[in-house]
């Protein structure tokens, strides 16, 4: 074992100024650190405010100018494809991604694990139209035969009725998942990487192999890291809009045949393929369905935030 | 269950650099062996290259013989996962597992060997670990709550106790008080004395008076030179050690004239 330090103990003295002396070095942070805090509710609000001041008259517009019976009628086959497009990428994505970080952090020797590392981070740098262009071009025509296959064979479940369509929203949600995978990775790899050297040597010197390790040590300390990273990766999933708009061919039904051409659109893409020509009272039902896909990202971060605060471990370090 | 160990001409690597060379040693069964020296002399890498504890840090490796009971260590047929079920250790800062309540860090290792136990099977592990880490009356009443809430000296405990749980031959402690204060100290030298009649105990530590109190026999470790190797300068009963030593550089060294 290297020789440990304890690594609070050099810091204890100096930390608190004075009471009563009023440094100015001091005076400046704390209000560039105020300023830059406000900066984010304040943009935030701007945005809230906006979406619902812009979005209120959809829900009262004439239905032939929506399009549908009436507000809800049009978002929820919107809402049901962006979550269903979502769920399945992060399905998708999440093991990959966690399996893929634990490879980085824990399996692969070091020279292997840096450039694997900086491929996956490098995933991320990639735009979103590149996605699409290559979920349309490459992925769609080369999924086309495992549909086809799965319509033959698992045609009976709900999920596989097809007609066969490489468009579907199941292309859709793993060009997601592609998206989503680096910056679960990145995430996932760097709370791994953190799991103290003690515990893991106390798993180890017990005999734990290092699977056996990794579950009783990486795992319990990364557990609110790793949900973080997830939704984040949902977030990502859920906001994506270039690429979901480029590879679906989207109807906007209901349906769980994630193999057809027949889909629902997501409330990002739908934006994105209806905002050009959208005028008067189209846009504030465009705009609404944008306060809806806001809301449902603030409700999942949420969500997040209590998930992983409950699962916190304390004192771990 | 306690072996003793053989060890002939042992080379212990970090990468290229040859950390500590040709250590022999025979470490007694039912004994308690201490090893001495100065920082960075490589007593702690030796007694981690006993469990094979040493290789878990990247580009370290040894070369030499390791012999427990008759079976070499380091022989290409033994997995190094099965040598440290035999072999535990105990180290410089407590660790127990955050997540764990107190009976479950007991049980982490039997848990390891993945048979089902029974429920009074594993009562039955934990309070007899519990006392023979001297540690059951005081957390008799509190067992499912999180080791962490534990004391630093009950930390230590609670780890030997987790160690012992699974009745290794051999137990390895990393300088087990130096993160704990003199009463908790006293509480684990006495503890090490009561272990001794069951287990072999290699205990490194920088207290040349806990070395005296608590070992039979004395390792001294120490550098050639800056930058050069650690090696085993003389082992010998800590008695003789301490009243009469053989080699003049650790005396110099037990007596505080070091240089």
């Amino acid at each position: 074992m290297p020789p440990t330090t304890a690594p609070d103990a050099p810091s204890a003295a100096p930390v608190v100024a004075p009471t009563g002396v009023r440094r100015p070095g001091d005076l400046v942070f704390a209000g560039l650190a105020r300023a830059a805090g406000l900066l984010i509710l304040v943009a935030l609000a701007g945005v809230a405010i906006f979406l619902t001041l812009e979005g209120v008259p959809a829900i009262t517009a004439p239905s032939e100018r929506i399009g549908a019976d009436n507000i809800v009628v049009y978002v929820w086959p919107l809402l049901f494809g962006t979550l269903l497009a979502a769920t399945l990428a992060i399905l998708v994505a999440a093991p990959l991604s966690i399996a893929l970080a634990l490879v980085i952090s824990h399996y692969a020797p070091r020279r292997l694990a840096r450039p694997i590392g900086y491929l996956i981070d490098l995933l991320a740098a990639v735009p979103s139209v590149v996605y699409g262009l290559w979920g349309i071009q490459f992925l769609a025509p080369k999924v086309y035969p495992v549909y086809q296959w799965l319509v033959d064979n698992l045609g009976w479940l709900p999920f596989f009725e097809g007609p066969a369509n490489g468009r579907s929203i199941l292309t859709a949600s793993l060009v997601l998942a592609i998206m989503a995978m680096p910056i679960i990775t990145a995430i996932c790899r760097e709370i791994f990487a953190q799991t103290p050297t003690l515990h893991q040597e106390a798993a180890l010197a017990l005999g734990a192999t290092r699977w056996e390790m990794i579950r009783m040590t990486v795992f319990p300390y990364s557990r609110s890291g790793m949900i973080s990273a997830v939704m984040l990766g949902l977030g990502r999933a859920l906001g994506e809009t270039m690429a979901v708009a480029m590879v679906l061919s989207a109807t906007g039904v209901i349906t769980f045949n994630l193999i057809s051409s027949v889909n629902p659109s997501t409330i990002a893409a739908n934006i994105a393929l209806g905002f050009p020509e959208a005028s008067g009272v189209k846009v504030n039902v465009l705009i609404f369905s944008g306060l809806v896909l806001f809301v449902v990202t603030f409700v999942v971060n949420f969500l997040a935030r209590l998930i992983a605060a409950r699962g916190a471990v304390k004192g771990g370090r | 269950m306690a072996k003793s160990i053989d060890i002939s001409d042992l080379d212990i690597y970090y990468g290229d650099f040859l950390a500590v060379q040709g250590v022999n040693m025979t470490i007694r069964a039912r004994s308690v062996t201490a090893f001495i020296g100065p920082s960075g002399c490589g007593k702690s890498t030796f007694l981690r290259s006993l469990n094979r504890m040493h290789e878990v840090i990247p580009g370290a490796r040894v070369e030499g013989k390791v012999v427990v009971d008759g079976q070499s260590l380091y022989d290409p047929g033994v997995d190094p996962v099965e040598v440290r079920r035999q072999i535990g250790m105990v180290f410089q800062r407590p660790n127990p597992f955050p997540t764990m309540s107190i009976y479950e860090n007991v049980l982490a290792g039997n848990r390891l060997n993945s048979k089902k136990m029974k429920k009074a099977e594993a009562d039955d592990i934990v309070e007899r670990s519990l006392r023979g880490a001297n540690l059951w009356t005081e957390v008799k009443d509190r067992l499912s709550k999180p080791g962490m809430g534990l004391s630093g000296g009950q930390q230590q405990r609670l780890c030997i106790a987790r160690a012992i749980a699974v009745e290794p031959q051999v137990l390895l402690m990393d300088e087990p008080c130096s993160a704990l204060d003199p009463i908790s100290t006293a509480a684990i030298e006495d503890l090490i004395h009561e272990l001794k009649s069951d287990y072999t105990i290699v205990i490194v530590t920088h207290n040349m008076q806990q070395a005296a109190r608590v070992s039979d026999e004395t390792g001294f470790f120490n550098l050639k030179a800056t930058g050069e190797p650690g090696h085993l300068v003389e082992f010998n009963s800590t008695q003789k050690m301490f009243a009469n030593p053989d080699d003049p550089s650790t005396e110099a060294y037990i007596s505080g004239r070091f240089g």
